[in-house]
C-alpha cells in the first residue's frame, strides 16, 4: 500500500515512516511543507495520504487545505489528517463531500501503533476514522438538545460512539468483548431509535450516524 | 448638495436653538438655586438630582455633536466610589463629590455659554434660511402690506422697501444671504458644537482624561497578563511537568524491573504511556487557553465557529471580515466572545444563540444575541473582565438586556485589517 506522508517535525515524520514501513506500507513521498504536499498529492500514485494539519510555509491549516483541494480534484482520494488538536469545524469540512475515505485523528493516536495502522488501512479502503474526541464532543452536544439520543441505553451509546469513529461490527465486538451478533442487534436498535435508514455498508452507516450527530449543531 | 445641507443645518439649528435656550436656562437656574441651597442643607439632597439631569442633558448634546457635527466631546466626569450609599441617603456625600469634580463646573459654564453664544450660533443657520425666504415673499407682493404711497414701510436688512423695485432689491439681498448660508450653514453648526466642546472639556483636560484612561487600561493589561502567566505556570507545574516526572520515574523503575519481573515492567510501561497521553491532553487544553489553534490557523470568524461548535446550545454564526485583525485584537475578541457565550449558556436560560461579526468604519464588531430571560448585569465579573480586556485596545462593550430578554452584547474594537494571505474555505457552515 502506497502512502504519501506530510509532517514538518523531523522526528515525528521519521517515526511515522518507520512505523508505516514496519507494517508493510510503502512511503512514496515524505514531505515537510504545503507546496510539496500539493505536488505529491496531484502527481504521485498513492493509496492513502497521511497529512499534518499545520505545515510550513504559513504554519496555519495548510495541510488541511491541501488535502481538501486534492480531494476536490480527485474525489474520494483517501486522506487521513493528523493534528495536535481536533475541531468539529475541520471534521465537517473533511466529511462535507460525503464520499468517505476520510480520517481525522489526534497525533496522540500514533502511540497505539496497531490502532493507528488499522485506521490508515480503513481510510485507504474508503472507510472513515474519526477521533473519539470529535465523536464524544458531538454526542455531548447532541445529547444536550435531543430526545432520541437520551433514549439509547448506555451500551447502545457506547456502540454508537465506536461506530461513528468508523469501526466495523467485528471491530466493535472485539473492543467491547461481545459477539458480533450482539453488536448487530445494538446497531439496528440505534438506527431504529434515531430514525436512520438501516444499511449494511460500514462506511454508509458511519456517515449516517455522523450526519445525525452533526445535524442541528450549527 | 449644498442646498440640502443649507436647509438641513437650518432646521437642525432652529431645533438646537429652541432646546438650548429652554433646557439650558432651566437647568442653569435649577443648578444655581440648588447649589446655593446647600448652605441651608436642602441643596445637599437636591443637587445630585439636578446635576445628574445636567449631565444627561450634556451627554445628549455630546451625542448630537458626534452625530450631526462629527465633533467628539469626551465626558470627563469622575467615577463615583463603589461604596457610595444609593438613594437620597448618599446624596450629601455625592453632592460634595460632584461639586469637587471640575467637570461639574465646566458643565455649568457650558450651560451659560449654551444659552447665549450657543443659542446664537445655532439660530444663525436658521436665520440664513428664513430671512432669504422672507426677502422673496416681500418681492412677491408682501411689500404692499407695509408701504403705502411710496413711503418706506419696511427695512429688509439695509434695503428700505418702498415699492416693487426696492422689494426686488430685497429679493436680491435675500439671494446673496442664501448663497452665504449654503456656504457657511454647516460650518456654523460645527462651530456651535466646537464651542460646546471647548467649554465642556478643555483640550488639556480631555488629554488628561485620556492619559488617566490609558494608565488604567495599561495597568489592567499588565495585571491580566501577569495573572495569566501565573496561571500558565501553575498549570504546567501541576500538570504536564508533574506527569513527565512521573513518567521518568516509571521508566527508571521499568529499567530496573526489566530483567527481574518482566510482567510488572510491562504493566508500568502501559502506565507511562497513559501518563504521556494525559500530559498531552493537559498541554492541549493549556494551549487552547493561551491561544486557540484555530485562531492561529484560520482567524477570528472560523475560531468563533469552532468555539460555537463546542457549546451545548445551537449557535448561529454569521458575517465575515474582509481581512485579518492584528493578532492581539483577534485574541481579545475571541476570549471576549468566549466569555460572553459561556455566560449566556450558563445564566440566560436561552435555547439559541446568534453571533454576528462585521467590520465597519475602522472597527471590528462582534455581537452575541440570545433568546433568554434577559436581565444580564454588565457589572458582573465576567462582563467586567471582557470590558477590561477590550479597554487595552480602546474597545468598548455595550449590553442590552431588558428583563424578559433578549440579551444582546456587542463588542467594538477599533483596528486595521490586513488583507488575507489565503482565503479560508469556510463555506461549509450549514
Amino acid at each position: 500500500m502506497r502512502v504519501v506522508l506530510a509532517e514538518d517535525l523531523f522526528l515525528l515524520r521519521d517515526g511515522l515512516v518507520r512505523l508505516l514501513e514496519a507494517h508493510g506500507f510503502t512511503v512514496v513521498a515524505a514531505v515537510d511543507n504545503g507546496p510539496e504536499l500539493s505536488r505529491a498529492l496531484s502527481t504521485a500514485d498513492l493509496d492513502v495520504a497521511v497529512v499534518d494539519v499545520r505545515l510550513p510555509p504559513s504554519f496555519t491549516d495548510e495541510g488541511l487545505q491541501c488535502a481538501l483541494a486534492a480531494r476536490a480534484a480527485r474525489p474520494g482520494l483517501p486522506v487521513l489528517v493528523l493534528s495536535q488538536h481536533v475541531e468539529q469545524l475541520y471534521a465537517r469540512e473533511l466529511l462535507a463531500d460525503g464520499s468517505g475515505g476520510v480520517g481525522y485523528l489526534l497525533k496522540d493516536r500514533v502511540f497505539d501503533a496497531a490502532q493507528f495502522v488499522d485506521a490508515v488501512r480503513r481510510v485507504a479502503a474508503g472507510g472513515t476514522a474519526m477521533d473519539p474526541q470529535v465523536i464524544s464532543q458531538l454526542v455531548a452536544r447532541r445529547a444536550a438538545q435531543d430526545r432520541p439520543i437520551s433514549r439509547l441505553t448506555p451500551r447502545e451509546k457506547e456502540v454508537m460512539e465506536l461506530m461513528a469513529q468508523g469501526r466495523s461490527n467485528a471491530a466493535i465486538a472485539s473492543h467491547l468483548v461481545v459477539t458480533e451478533r450482539a453488536v448487530a442487534k445494538h446497531t439496528s436498535n440505534i438506527f431504529g431509535k434515531l430514525g436512520l435508514p438501516p444499511s449494511d455498508d460500514d462506511n454508509r452507516r458511519v456517515l449516517a450516524v455522523l450526519a445525525y450527530l452533526d445535524q442541528g449543531a450549527s | 448638495m449644498s442646498v440640502r445641507n443649507w436647509l438641513l443645518a437650518g432646521v437642525r439649528g432652529l431645533g438646537l436653538a429652541v432646546v438650548a435656550i429652554a433646557g439650558s436656562v432651566t437647568l442653569f437656574v435649577l443648578s444655581v438655586v440648588s447649589i446655593a441651597l446647600t448652605v441651608i442643607g436642602v441643596g445637599a439632597i437636591t443637587t445630585p438630582w439636578v446635576l445628574t439631569a445636567v449631565r444627561a442633558w450634556a451627554n445628549w448634546r455630546r451625542s448630537l455633536a458626534a452625530h450631526w457635527g462629527g465633533v467628539r466631546i469626551p465626558a470627563v466626569y469622575r467615577p463615583f466610589p463603589a461604596d457610595l450609599t444609593p438613594g437620597p441617603l448618599g446624596h450629601p456625600r455625592k453632592t460634595g463629590l460632584m461639586l469637587r469634580d471640575p467637570a461639574t463646573w465646566w458643565d455649568l459654564r457650558w450651560l451659560a455659554v449654551d444659552m447665549t453664544a450657543g443659542f446664537v450660533t445655532a439660530l444663525l443657520p436658521a436665520v440664513l434660511v428664513c430671512y432669504p425666504v422672507e426677502g422673496y415673499v416681500i418681492a412677491a407682493g408682501l411689500w404692499r402690506a407695509f408701504s403705502h404711497h411710496g413711503e418706506i414701510g419696511y427695512w429688509y436688512g439695509f434695503v428700505p422697501v418702498s415699492g416693487q423695485l426696492s422689494a426686488l432689491g430685497a429679493a436680491l439681498l435675500g439671494t446673496v444671504l442664501a448663497l452665504v448660508g449654503m456656504r457657511i450653514n454647516p460650518l456654523l453648526l460645527t462651530a456651535h458644537f466646537r464651542l460646546a466642546g471647548a467649554v465642556m472639556a478643555p483640550r488639556e483636560v480631555a488629554l488628561a482624561a485620556r492619559v488617566e484612561e490609558l494608565t488604567e487600561s495599561r495597568s489592567d493589561a499588565v495585571d491580566t497578563s501577569a495573572a495569566e502567566l501565573r496561571r500558565i505556570e501553575r498549570d504546567l507545574h501541576d500538570g504536564a511537568q508533574a506527569r513527565l516526572v512521573a513518567m521518568g520515574m516509571s521508566l527508571g523503575t521499568i529499567e530496573a524491573l526489566m530483567e527481574s519481573d518482566p510482567a510488572q515492567a510491562k504493566a508500568m510501561l502501559a502506565r507511562a504511556r497513559s501518563d504521556s497521553a494525559e500530559a498531552l491532553t493537559e498541554l492541549r487544553d493549556l494551549v487552547r487557553g493561551i491561544h486557540p489553534p484555530v485562531l492561529a490557523e484560520r482567524g477570528l470568524p472560523d475560531a468563533v465557529r469552532a468555539l460555537a461548535l463546542r457549546l451545548p446550545l445551537p449557535v448561529e454564526v454569521t458575517g465575515s471580515l474582509p481581512g485579518r485583525a492584528p493578532a492581539p485584537v483577534e485574541s481579545a475578541a475571541y476570549f471576549g466572545a468566549s466569555e460572553i457565550l459561556t455566560n449566556a449558556v450558563k445564566h440566560s436560560g436561552a435555547s439559541r444563540l446568534w453571533v454576528d461579526l462585521s467590520y465597519d468604519g475602522g472597527a471590528l464588531r462582534l455581537s452575541v444575541t440570545d433568546n433568554g430571560r434577559g436581565g444580564a448585569d454588565p457589572a458582573g465579573s465576567g462582563l467586567r473582565g471582557v470590558e477590561r480586556r477590550l479597554g487595552t485596545f480602546d474597545g468598548v462593550m455595550a449590553v442590552s438586556s431588558p428583563a424578559g430578554g433578549p440579551t444582546m452584547v456587542t463588542m467594538e474594537i477599533p483596528c486595521a485589517l490586513s488583507s488575507p494571505k489565503t482565503s479560508s474555505s469556510s463555506a461549509t457552515d450549514s
